[in-house]
């Protein structure tokens, strides 16, 4: 039998080590026992910034490799590097909570780690195959971190209510897949982009395309498939709530974003209808649930849904300038959620985690930083300029109206109003309203040096917007050559 | 030919018929027999298409660790099947209505099936010839090389599902009598036996 050469494995780098990383991290923690969680955790954040490392040097190239299972381009460079940043902010959140609330264990930053390897092959899948394997990967390890504290019935709840739905979405998603190769004959990108270049496709391929973005619509929890997020996000400990609210997100959008414009980039014209649907739909059930919401993990996740809504108009325009807005908007959005969700995270009186909204209630005076803080996420969120989070509005609005979609955008500015009520709300209950109590410190210094980071970021993004511009839309025009 | 023929309308009558057996059986266990009896058959398909290697993996797998492992939840888990299937009836038509619109699509998408210019050469192609290599030898020749990736990947996701159910599950028990061969071995008969002396009369 003739040997098939061996494929180079240089662009895949980051995930070798990655998966390498996660296996000694394991080993680590297994020989020194107890007690291992905090060494590890800082262990497992070392990996994730020596793998940003990698993904610089394998560059922002485009470059097949692994017999054309898997891809590195500009896209893939950025959001790369988006995630990893999200994963190791999150370890770094996650410490403190975990070590009071007697679960912290070498496994989840393990854990972590290895769903972060999930969404890095998301990013980079290039065939239906790895497509799937990535996203099972990621969420196989979320499904765990959702029950992780598996004293608590909230977080197992979540974490079976999570596992049940998310198998349910898989299957939905493997059915598309093969209706997609049934009338296909393949699963490669490439020879599907070759395929329907001209635009022409046959009902089959159009039903594999809609259940592929159910599923990963799912994954993303867009409207109409969201009904786990506020559930699950509120079960979850807080941690893994930020955690989920950062990263996979990120690659799921992603993900959606190289399924869609890459291999049927021609038949733009089919899929648009059903992502502006999602758009408007999440944005519009984003900004009217979270009104009622008493919960603040709750009100995040109505929240999250909502944004993720505004970054699919960028993908409905479709063009290079829709998805650098997309690119952006993720970017924005993964400072902003980190910086709630520390604030979140040091909301504990006698010990004790809160999550009420109402307990917020007079921080202004009790502690201004973190008001202040927090007050800068809020009104981000909310697309108060000259903050980021109006910027990345701002941006996808724009693609949208440029691409001809104006109604998409006049519904994302009314429900951003609308949705202002709620963020400005908390800022009303912070400033206005009189303290109900205090807070526990010390908040922990790893709280507080992501809390500044990301509130620095989120307010000085404004100054120098130019390398995150022009990294999203150097990435943007990695996916439409020529 | 007409063998062939008879194999794959007996096959197909009796997977039906099972298929059918395993929601409507009273027996949980009857239930996931017939399941057992579905898979089979479904084997036996598969073995009339040429597929020895499906075939095999269906039996292995299904029957030999899914199908008993359904076994093991339905007898070991105390659930009451019976009051669990009280009221099922009433979804009938509406999962009746469902199932018609997805067999409905599943017509209408098929009707317009076309091996027309968008299947490419390679997919058409069975790779190698059959005559020099059993699909067995073919599916681990693609796995192992084209798709080495993806082979690998999976099992990155059995360890996570491994590491996932330690974690879970693994818990540290209190007062268990573990067996330590060393202190057994490097025990003294100081440590254990003590001589008395008893007096006579008085006891110890």
């Amino acid at each position: 039998m003739p040997l098939t050469p061996f494929p180079s494995l240089f662009p895949a780098l980051p995930e070798l080590f990655l998966i390498c990383a996660a296996m000694a991290l394991l080993m680590v923690g297994a020989f020194r026992g107890e007690g291992s969680a905090r060494l590890v955790s800082w262990l497992a954040v070392l990996a994730l910034v020596v793998t940003i490392g990698l993904v610089v040097v394998v560059g922002p190239a485009r470059q097949v490799g692994l017999n054309g299972l898997f891809i590195t381009d500009g896209f893939a460079f950025f959001m790369k590097v988006l995630v990893l940043i999200g994963s190791a902010l999150s370890i770094v959140m996650s410490m403190g909570y975990n070590e009071r609330e007697g679960i912290a264990r070498f496994e989840f930053p393990v854990l972590i780690l290895l769903a972060t390897l999930g969404m890095l092959m998301m990013i980079s899948a290039h065939d239906l195959i790895s497509l799937y394997i990535g996203l099972e990967l990621q969420s196989l390890a979320l499904y765990v971190c959702a029950a992780f504290k598996r004293d608590s019935v909230a977080s197992t709840e979540a974490g079976l209510k999570y596992f049940v739905l998310g198998a349910l979405s898989s299957g939905m998603l493997l059915y598309g897949c093969s209706l997609i190769y049934g009338f296909s004959g393949t699963t490669s990108f490439d020879q599907l982009a070759q395929s329907f270049a001209a635009g022409q496709a046959s009902t089959g391929i159009i039903v594999g395309i809609v259940f592929v973005s159910v599923g990963l619509a799912f994954k993303c929890s867009a409207v109409p498939f969201h009904m786990w997020t506020p559930d699950v996000y509120q079960g979850a400990p807080t941690p893994v709530t930020a955690f989920f609210s950062i990263a996979p997100k990120v690659a799921a959008v992603a993900l959606f974003i190289r399924f869609l414009v890459e291999p049927f980039g021609g038949l733009a014209g089919e899929w648009r209808q059903i992502i502006q649907f999602i758009a408007i739909a999440s944005m519009l059930l984003g900004a009217f649930a979270a009104i009622n919401q008493r919960n603040i993990k709750r009100l995040m996740a109505y929240s999250s849904i909502g944004h993720v809504g505004y970054a699919l108009i960028g993908l409905a325009a479709g063009t290079e300038d829709g998805i650098t807005g997309v690119l952006i908007y993720m970017a924005i959005y993964i400072f902003m959620n980190v910086g709630t969700f520390a604030v979140i995270l040091s909301m504990r009186r006698n010990g004790k985690m809160v999550e009420g909204i109402d307990e917020l209630a007079g921080l202004g005076k009790t502690q201004p930083a973190m008001a202040l803080a927090l007050g800068i996420f809020m009104f981000s969120m909310a697309g108060i300029p000259p903050l980021a989070g109006f910027f990345s509005k701002l941006y996808v609005f724009m693609a949208a109206i440029n691409a001809g979609l104006v109604p998409l955008a006049i519904i994302g500015v009314v429900s951003s109003v609308v949705g202002a009520f709620y963020y400005l709300r908390i800022v009303k209950l912070m400033y206005f309203d009189e303290p109900t109590g205090v807070f526990d410190r010390p908040i922990g210094r790893e709280i507080q040096a992501v809390l500044i980071v990301a509130a620095t970021v989120v307010m000085l993004f404004f100054i120098v917007p130019a390398p995150l511009v022009s990294g999203a839309g150097a990435a943007a025009a990695s996916l439409f050559p020529g | 030919m007409i063998i062939s023929t008879i194999c794959f309308y007996l096959f197909s009558l009796v997977a039906v018929a099972s298929g059918v057996m395993v929601i409507s059986a009273r027996n949980p266990v009857h239930s996931v027999l017939f399941l057992i009896l579905a898979f089979f058959n479904a084997a036996g398909l598969f073995v009339l298409l040429g597929a020895e290697f499906l075939a095999m993996i269906l039996v292995v797998v299904y029957v030999g660790a899914v199908a008993v492992l359904f076994l093991f939840v339905v007898m070991m888990l105390d659930i009451n099947f019976v009051e669990l299937r009280h009221g099922a009836l009433q979804y009938l038509p509406i999962g009746a209505l469902v199932g018609c619109v997805l067999l409905a699509e599943l017509v209408l998408v098929a009707g317009f099936w076309v091996a027309g210019p968008t299947l490419s050469a390679a997919a058409t192609a069975p790779t190698p010839a059959l005559a020099q290599l059993s699909n067995t030898q073919a599916i681990g020749a693609l796995i192992y090389t084209r798709y080495f990736y993806a082979f690998q990947a999976a099992g990155v996701v059995l360890l996570i599902a491994m590491i996932g159910a330690i974690v879970l599950t693994l818990r540290s028990r209190e007062g268990v009598r573990r067996q330590r061969s060393s202190q057994q071995i490097n025990r003294l008969r100081s440590d254990t036996v003590e001589v008395v002396r008893v007096k006579i009369g008085e006891g110890v």
